[in-house]
């Protein structure tokens, strides 16, 4: 593995800026260790080898020029295959939308296009998003790169498995439950969940639409700002966009790196803790609270009642939403059309081909979203989920009364093995449990490496939230952290991850 | 405690437009069951009081300007159909009639 | 579905209403004349190309997002307001979901439970009685894609082996105004509902929301229809019948309905829950889809928009830009116009209102506008079968012949082939008058010769006019009016014969 492909986006914008090195130079390098690990990891879906190079060459001709767009102008990405991309192929993991290649980008991918981000290709996800494990993919489940047997969590596991495998610096996630931050936890990598209305949703392929957000997904907390800060912003095509200036999260990251936490009121959700969160999770996370305090922060204990019900709520609202938004994949206008026997009907040819194009775990979410919305049933389920959202907003509001930022282990495991939850639906449904209130409450959040566990020697990840347009807080104290464990540690952590050279 | 049928979930696999096998049927109403039984702890958790929320951030009046942007060409829209007859969406015959 | 037939038992009319007691109501989808669609920049504008009106979001492409046409929104406000709605201060939009292959997201995006406009009305005038229609709500929503029905032998749904989708259409704004319950009416449901329809389609004009022509598909009606026996004050089941795309056919499409539930009631049946489709040619109803428990729309907020909350002081600018109240406008007119109120009420009757005073204000004096449009173009929409507005002809048109008549180019009875050229597509009235060589003859020499042939030929009757009687001059008229095939300026015919026989 070349030095290149180790280093954090932040430190090869300087290089590239100091013409140390080429774009073209590391995101051949980039490409290289692709070809070389994701026969193992399987992180893509989709490589553009030849569009990606293309955009190196005229980043290095516009830098050559002295007309780079932005620190990131040069540094290659890659971005999870629910956000569409002109001429590249987007599938969301979904046999139904084989081959498909939207006649638009995504207004995320337009922004990465226009600061002069190559792009590498698209990541592997559970189809629609649906999951957390990246095993529900129609295209084969993607590999832990701390050990290939077990899974990179999800859905965006082939976003963080490609950032964890150095297959690429910085990659693009959503997170409608926490698949952002979730497998960040399990890969020791950065997860920024934004949020909502703080990145574009145009282009995004709905899971949730009133959950759902894009984000980036690191190694370190500042190459996290520095994208936020490409991809974030108001857009006028997603009326849930928020019009307003952001600040710096690139200057909220280099002003937490110091380790100074003097004056910072921290939370501890009392109810993200108890029985199912494995004790080594537990450990590194009470090791951290640990640090904030040394580094200067208050430390109280903060109850969100509401939060026991919040998975029931997603569960309602998720798969509600989901059925309306899938409804449009039929066989009538693109994608995937199985024709029956005989002389079918348009009705015959959609039922077919969507038994056809979803998978399981589809099927299972439109069904239920299904029941949810219909009447005679509504109220009960959809509308008194909605409540509940409104029931968790307040306990949010409660608890940032009186702190500055709430904490919690981001996953209440770390990565469990290939197929060991796949049937059992609720088992798998209880990893999102830690990440799921913020996106009822559209708060933002991060999930910082925070160690190994001692059972199984696997990552776990550290969660920090902050109230809603508050999202520097959360890059600010990821960054404290994160700097306090690299001065422990003497690096990062994915440092001590097990080489997956086959040379 | 709520439980859903194995008719109910063809029911609701027609309404969802998906062909259901009977091994499928078999399998997802006793998997749904075992789900809703868990999400249906909120029934009665919030009262009437309690307004619902669809949107986490509120935002009103969003609009755009009645202005004309260019779209896309008909061989842009057409370059993903499954087939494509007289520049037109070509779809098996249509049963019955739209609502 | 059945084939249409005509052989559908119907009770006599008035035995109808001997038994019976009618409910109406009517929904109307009114398409907004915005420059683009509902929720993208697409042009608001069906037919072209196909599918070259079309982006990710009409579309309903993976990823792509609606975003509210804020026109569209002014538009409702300003229908609402004009029909004395209630505007919601704070309202949403909903997702209505079934499948089917014109509408892209196999979703409609619409309003439900919380409609812009509600609880208002219209007053109806019919034959000098005032109905009052109540307006249960008027709500936002878009429209669907366009199929042809491809294979089969006529060109219908049914038979087809499949059919081609042209999604211009879709995402096109639409205003849906729905009435509550039109109890009382009676005997003159049939007229209440076009006089309502109509009077609907005059407001839509002068707000200047929409083209509003039903032949175009800018106005579509839906009529409901129920009855219950006679003075019994309860709600029959209902039938919806679509497809009804002109006042007349709402007129008859009433009256029919009304006839064949009496039929069916009287002989002991029940009334089908269902959606019934109109049949212009044939003028019946052929039944459609029934409503089942099986449709189930799954309503619920559309998370990509948010709540629409139009503020007090916006519509109150709004309320400031509406029209003319109709009754007002209507006791205006008639006096500008000195209409004797037998003359006013059948020109809204006839829903010639609009058009008369177009008409006027081309030029024209009133009686002569009103003449052309309730007799002549009235006599040519009813034997067509298409109402006044959507006739090939426009009020300028009008004026312009009643001008040639005025100026003598053309007398009453050539004006009626000009009309009838007109309606033909020949063109203009001038174009024509010029193509048809209409134009009456008052040139002398050209006269003057056809007289001296009518006095050669006649010298008889010439002798009686040398005498003084000169009531016999009108048959040398007519044998000078032969000659000239009618193209000639009788008057001046006249004066030619006294001089040369004085």
């Amino acid at each position: 593995m070349t030095e290149i492909v180790r280093s954090t986006a932040a430190a090869l914008a300087e290089r590239l800026a100091a013409g140390e090195v080429t774009s073209t130079e590391l995101t051949e390098a980039h490409l290289d260790r692709i070809d070389a690990v994701d026969g193992a990891v399987h992180a893509f879906l989709h490589v553009d080898r030849d569009g990606a190079l293309a955009d190196a060459a005229e980043s290095d001709a516009r830098r050559a020029r002295g007309e780079a767009r932005g620190p990131l102008d040069g540094v290659p990405i890659a971005v999870k295959d629910v956000l569409t991309t002109r001429g590249l192929p987007t599938t969301c993991g979904s046999r139904i939308l084989e081959g498909w290649i939207p006649p638009y980008d995504a207004t995320v991918v337009t922004r990465l296009r226009e600061a002069g981000l190559p792009i590498l290709g698209k990541t592997n996800m559970d189809e629609f998003a649906m999951g957390s494990s990246t095993e529900h993919s129609a295209y084969g489940p993607t590999r832990n790169p701390w050990d290939l047997d077990r899974i990179p969590g999800g859905s965006g596991g082939g976003s963080a498995a490609a950032v964890a495998a150095f297959e690429a610096p910085l990659a693009i996630g959503t997170d409608t439950g926490g698949s952002i931050r979730q497998p960040g936890a399990v890969t020791g990598t950065v997860g920024v969940k934004p949020t909502y209305g703080g990145v574009s949703r145009y282009g995004l392929v709905a899971l949730a639409n009133s959950l759902d957000q894009a984000g980036p997904v690191t190694r370190t907390v500042l190459d996290a700002a520095m994208l936020h800060d490409v991809i974030g912003g108001h857009d006028p095509r997603d009326s849930t966009s928020i019009a307003q200036e952001w600040p710096s999260f690139t200057e909220a990251a280099r002003a937490g790196s110091t380790g100074d936490m003097t004056g910072v009121k921290v939370g501890v959700i009392t109810e993200l803790a108890g029985e199912g969160w494995q004790p080594g999770v537990m450990a590194r996370f009470q090791e951290s609270v640990d640090l904030l305090v040394k580094a200067g922060a208050e430390v109280v204990e903060v109850s969100c009642p509401s939060f026991v019900h919040a998975l029931a709520a997603y569960y309602l609202i998720l798969p509600a939403e989901a059925s309306s938004n899938l409804a449009k994949f039929d066989a009538m206008r693109f994608g995937l059309r199985v024709v029956p026997d005989g002389d079918p009907s348009a009705e015959e040819v959609m039922r077919a081909t969507r038994d056809a194009g979803f998978g399981d775990e589809v099927k299972r979410r439109i069904i239920l979203g299904t029941y949810a919305l219909s009447s005679g049933y509504y109220d009960a389920y959809y509308g008194q989920a909605q409540k509940i959202r409104t029931l968790i907003s307040r306990d949010f509001d409660a608890a940032f009364g009186s702190v500055d930022v709430l904490v919690s282990p981001t996953a209440p495991t770390t990565a469990f093995r290939l197929g060991e939850k796949l049937d059992d639906p609720m088992a798998m449904y209880l990893n999102d449990l830690a990440t799921i209130p913020a996106n009822l409450a559209g708060v933002p959040g991060i999930s910082v490496p925070n160690g190994l566990a001692d059972e199984d020697g696997l990552p776990s990840g550290f969660q920090v939230l902050a109230p809603a347009l508050a999202d520097d807080r959360v890059y600010r104290v990821g960054a404290a952290l994160e700097a306090m464990y690299a001065e422990q540690w003497g690096g990062l952590l994915l440092d001590r991850a097990p080489g997956l050279e086959t040379e | 405690m709520p439980e859903i049928t194995r008719d109910e979930v063809a029911h609701l696999a027609t309404l969802a437009r998906i062909d259901l096998s009977d091994a499928e049927l078999d399998h997802l109403a006793p998997q749904l069951s075992v789900i809703l039984d868990s999400v249906a702890s909120i029934t009665g958790v919030a009262g009437d009081d309690v307004p619902p929320t669809s949107h986490a951030i509120p935002l009103t009046n969003v609009f755009r300007e009645d202005v004309v942007v260019p779209g896309l060409t008909a061989e842009e829209a057409l370059a993903g159909a499954p087939e494509v007859e007289e520049q037109r969406f070509s779809v098996p015959r249509i049963l019955g009639e739209g609502a | 579905m059945t084939a249409p037939t005509t052989d559908t038992a119907l009770m006599p009319f008035d035995d109808v209403l001997a038994a019976y007691d009618p409910a109406l109501g009517l929904e109307v989808h009114v398409e907004l004349n915005t420059a683009s669609k509902m929720f993208c920049g697409c042009p608001a504008v069906f037919g072209g190309e196909p599918n070259a009106g079309v982006c990710p979001t009409c579309l309903g492409l993976p990823g792509a997002m609606p975003v509210v046409n804020g026109k569209a929104v002014e538009s409702a406000i300003r229908i609402g307001l004009a029909l004395n709605c209630e505007i919601a201060e704070w309202c949403r939009f909903a997702r209505k979901n079934y499948f089917y292959p014109d509408m892209p997201k196999n979703f409609q995006t619409s309003q439900y439970d919380e409609p812009i406009c509600f609880d208002g009305f219209m007053d109806v005038e019919v034959e000098g009685t005032t109905y009052r229609v109540e307006i249960e709500r008027a709500h936002m929503e878009e429209d669907t894609g366009k199929s042809l029905h491809v294979g089969g032998s006529t060109g219908r749904i049914h038979g087809a082996d499949h059919s081609l989708v042209d999604y211009n259409r879709a995402g096109i704004p639409l205003i849906e105004i729905v009435t509550r319950p039109i109890l009382g009416a009676g005997e003159k449901a049939p007229e209440v509902a076009k006089a309502y329809v109509a009077q609907l389609r005059e407001l839509i004009v002068a707000l200047g929301v929409s083209e509003a022509r039903m032949d175009q598909g800018n106005l579509r009606a839906d009529v409901n229809l129920s009855l219950s026996p006679k003075g019994s004050g309860t709600l029959g089941t209902r039938t919806e019948t679509k497809n009804v795309n002109s006042f007349r056919s709402v007129e008859r499409a009433v009256r029919y309905e009304m006839q064949r539930h009496a039929a069916i009631l009287s002989g002991g049946g029940t009334i089908l829950q269902e959606t019934r489709h109109w049949h212009e040619d044939t003028g019946i109803t052929t039944s459609g889809r029934v409503k089942s428990d099986a449709e189930d729309y799954r309503y619920f907020p559309e998370p990509d928009l948010v709540p629409v909350a139009p503020s007090r002081e916006w519509v109150e600018e709004l309320r400031g830009t509406l029209p003319e109240n109709p009754t007002v406008r209507r006791s205006r007119l008639q006096a500008e116009w000195g209409f004797s109120d037998l003359e006013m009420r059948d020109t809204v009757g006839a829903g010639a209102l609009g058009l008369v005073e177009e008409t006027i204000a081309e030029g024209a004096a009133p009686q002569a506008a009103r003449k052309w449009w309730l007799g002549e173009l009235a006599r040519r929409s009813n034997e067509d079968g298409v109402d006044l507005v959507d006739l090939p002809i426009t009020p300028a048109d009008v004026a312009r012949i009643q001008a040639l008549v005025d100026e003598k180019v053309v007398n009453d009875k050539l004006a009626r082939q000009v009309f009838e050229g007109v309606l033909a597509g020949e063109g203009t009235p001038d174009e024509v008058v010029e193509k048809r060589g209409l134009a009456v003859v008052s040139d002398d020499g050209a006269l003057g010769a056809a007289v001296d042939n009518a006095i050669a030929a006649n010298p008889d009757v010439a002798d009686k006019i040398r005498d003084g009687k000169h009531a016999a001059a009108g048959a040398l008229i007519g044998a000078v009016m032969k000659e000239m095939r009618g193209q000639a300026d009788a008057g001046r015919v006249r004066e030619l014969i006294l001089e040369k026989l004085a």
